[in-house]
């Protein structure tokens, strides 16, 4: 039941991401649904009592954890990292553009 | 077989040439190089059938596949000839359009890393690195959708990406569910699993993936970032936005993963088509009322990839072959159209349709070949539009699906009804005052306009079955036998 807890601050990240109105607090909550997503990966190939899977002399018949999701987070945290600075990028030339982060304001678009 | 790594090596080494270098002719000469390589590439591909790459020769173990594989069958082949050819179309239009932008190079760059994304998502035989393609594809076209730098351009880019990120992010979340149900990301693999071991999960995640990929494929209640983004691109970005990046990261990744992974069931199938319709209505009705010339494109894309999804998502044979044949004719045409308002604004300076008028005296290649794409994607015979329109109706007709069909042919006459507008606002009627001094566009913009309007009056010629055995049945068949993709695992 300890997966309940990612969906969590997944669901938070998202809520943050659809009520604020600050462009950098909408950064933020990005990010929180992105970790949100790489912990339940960590968790994924979690296994009780296991080992790192290192193959050692001696130690056989030892539980390994499941190593690919790992892999898999390390790649999803680079592009993470690249989505995060060009949103960032993007947030400080609107910033000189307009003036100010609040969504409200920032209105040339028509819906 | 050697041939799939170059679609992906190819763009990534010209980008990387191209972020380093200054001189302009070398940029234009090296990425329609490339572009034009590429395509000659995937016609040689149609000489094959299935063919898979593992990369780093890793074979499988106890036939469970450890290593990624890129697989290239009828689908993939087909998806493959069109993003590579209206990325060449959209690189000779770049010569001289993208003149009046700085950093013509560093376009370039993003242009290719961007279609080095689609080609990987296209060649993916793996969820992860689907996934990887995917954003390698997206954070490219974000960027490329700010390039301008301006307020409008900032704007719309932030919020595209804001949408693209949460979709991603379901995306992610249902790659990482599946995993944890299956113990493989090897989509044939994923397939055979989940045909034994039961396919309890496939709720939830395919609603996850209809979320996700919807965003980014612009259906209807996902589609709000679309209108605001792809107008605010430069023209040739906004003719690779609407021609292929909706239909390779949103509608080919969906259909890839709910027909040859999931396996199509009547509940999806409705699922697809209802949404599928609500776009086509809504998006129509939404286009009627625009009066920025790239804005109504970008509404009509969301529109006509309704047509896609309702002709697909039927999952007869037929069905199928009406919505690719849609999806490829669409590609042409909407990314034509694009051109063509980027020639609109680049000789007259705006894109506001009540401040045109007359246009065809002044520039008639560029009037010319709208007209040709506006009667093709408004279903005008002997046009190409109208070819796929009616096979998606005739499916529906045959499947029982009497509403659907009507839905589809009222569409279609709105398409109509929309472009004619276009046509009589920009391009026919008097001269205004302020554009006399307006000239036609240099001779590669010209070009590539011409070659696609070419392609819009003869792609009917497809549905011929000698043609239609060569390019669209080897996808149909793909779609058509879904989970037997399991297969491929033992190549």
């Amino acid at each position: 039941m300890v997966y309940i807890l990612p969906i969590i601050l997944f669901l938070v990240g998202l809520f943050g991401v659809l009520v604020k109105r600050n462009l950098i607090k909408m950064i933020i909550s990005v990010s929180i649904m992105d970790y949100a997503l790489f912990l339940f990966f960590a968790l994924i190939g979690y296994r009780g009592e296991g080992m790192p899977p290192i193959e050692l002399k001696g130690a056989e018949h030892v539980k390994f954890v499941d190593p690919l999701p790992q892999a898999l987070v390390l790649t999803a945290i680079v592009i993470g990292l690249a989505t995060t600075a060009l949103l960032v990028g993007i947030a400080v030339r609107i910033y000189q553009k307009y003036g100010t982060f609040d969504i409200e304001k920032i209105r040339k678009l028509r819906g | 077989m050697y041939f799939l790594p170059l679609f992906i090596g190819l763009p990534l080494f010209g980008a990387f040439v191209l972020s380093l270098i200054k001189p302009r002719r070398v940029g234009d000469v090296l990425a329609n190089l490339i572009n034009l390589s590429l395509l000659v590439i995937s016609f040689l591909l149609l000489r094959f059938g299935t063919l898979v790459y593992k990369i780093g020769g890793w074979e499988p173990v106890n036939g469970i596949p450890i290593g990624i594989y890129w697989v290239k069958d009828g689908l993939s082949t087909l998806m493959l000839i069109i993003v590579n050819l209206v990325a060449l179309m959209a690189t000779i239009f770049s010569v001289n359009y993208m003149e009046r932008f700085t950093e013509k190079n560093r376009y370039y760059c993003l242009f290719l890393l961007m279609l080095a994304g689609m080609n990987g998502v296209i060649l993916s035989g793996d969820m992860f690195n689907l996934f990887v393609f995917l954003e390698i594809a997206s954070i490219a076209s974000y960027s490329l959708v700010a390039f301008g730098t301006g307020a409008e351009e900032l704007e719309a880019a932030f919020k595209y990406q804001i949408m693209g990120t949460i979709a991603s992010s379901f995306i992610l979340f249902g790659i990482a569910l599946l995993y944890s149900y299956t113990g493989t990301l090897n989509m044939a693999d994923m397939a055979r699993v989940l045909a034994t071991k039961g396919t309890a999960p496939v709720v939830f995640v395919g609603a996850l993936f209809i979320m996700g990929f919807g965003m980014k494929a612009a259906i209807m209640p996902f589609h709000a970032w679309l209108p605001d983004a792809h107008p605010s691109a430069p023209a040739p970005i906004s003719a690779m936005l609407s021609g292929v990046l909706i239909k390779v990261l949103g509608i080919y990744a969906l259909i890839r993963i709910i027909f040859n992974v999931f396996g199509i069931t009547p509940v999806l199938s409705d699922i697809l088509m209802v949404l599928g319709t609500i776009s086509l209505m809504v998006g129509g009705l939404l286009a009627i009322g625009q009066r920025d010339f790239k804005r109504l494109l970008a509404y009509s894309s969301i529109s006509q990839v309704g047509y896609i999804i309702l002709g697909i998502g039927l999952g007869t044979p037929l069905g199928i072959l009406g919505g690719l044949l849609h999806l490829l004719n669409h590609s042409v045409f909407k990314s034509l159209l694009f051109l063509n308002s980027g020639a609109v604004v680049y000789a007259t300076g705006t894109r506001d349709m009540q401040k045109l008028g007359g246009l065809n005296g002044k520039m008639p290649v560029t009037g010319g070949s709208s007209f040709i794409a506006s009667m093709s994607i408004a279903g005008v015979p002997p046009f190409s539009g109208f070819w796929s329109k009616l096979v998606i109706i005739i499916a529906c007709l045959f499947a029982n699906r009497f509403g659907f069909a009507i839905w589809a042919i009222v569409g279609s006459i709105i398409t109509l009804a929309y472009y004619m507008k276009v046509q009589r606002d920009v391009f026919f009627g008097p001269l205004r005052e302020d554009l006399r001094e307006t000239k036609e566009v240099p001779g590669f913009m010209k070009f590539s306009m011409i070659i696609l309007a070419v392609l819009c009056v003869s792609m009917g010629l497809l549905l011929i079955p000698q043609l239609r055995n060569i390019l669209l049945t080897p996808a149909v068949e793909v779609l058509k036998n879904g989970i037997e993709y399991a297969g491929l695992i033992s190549y």
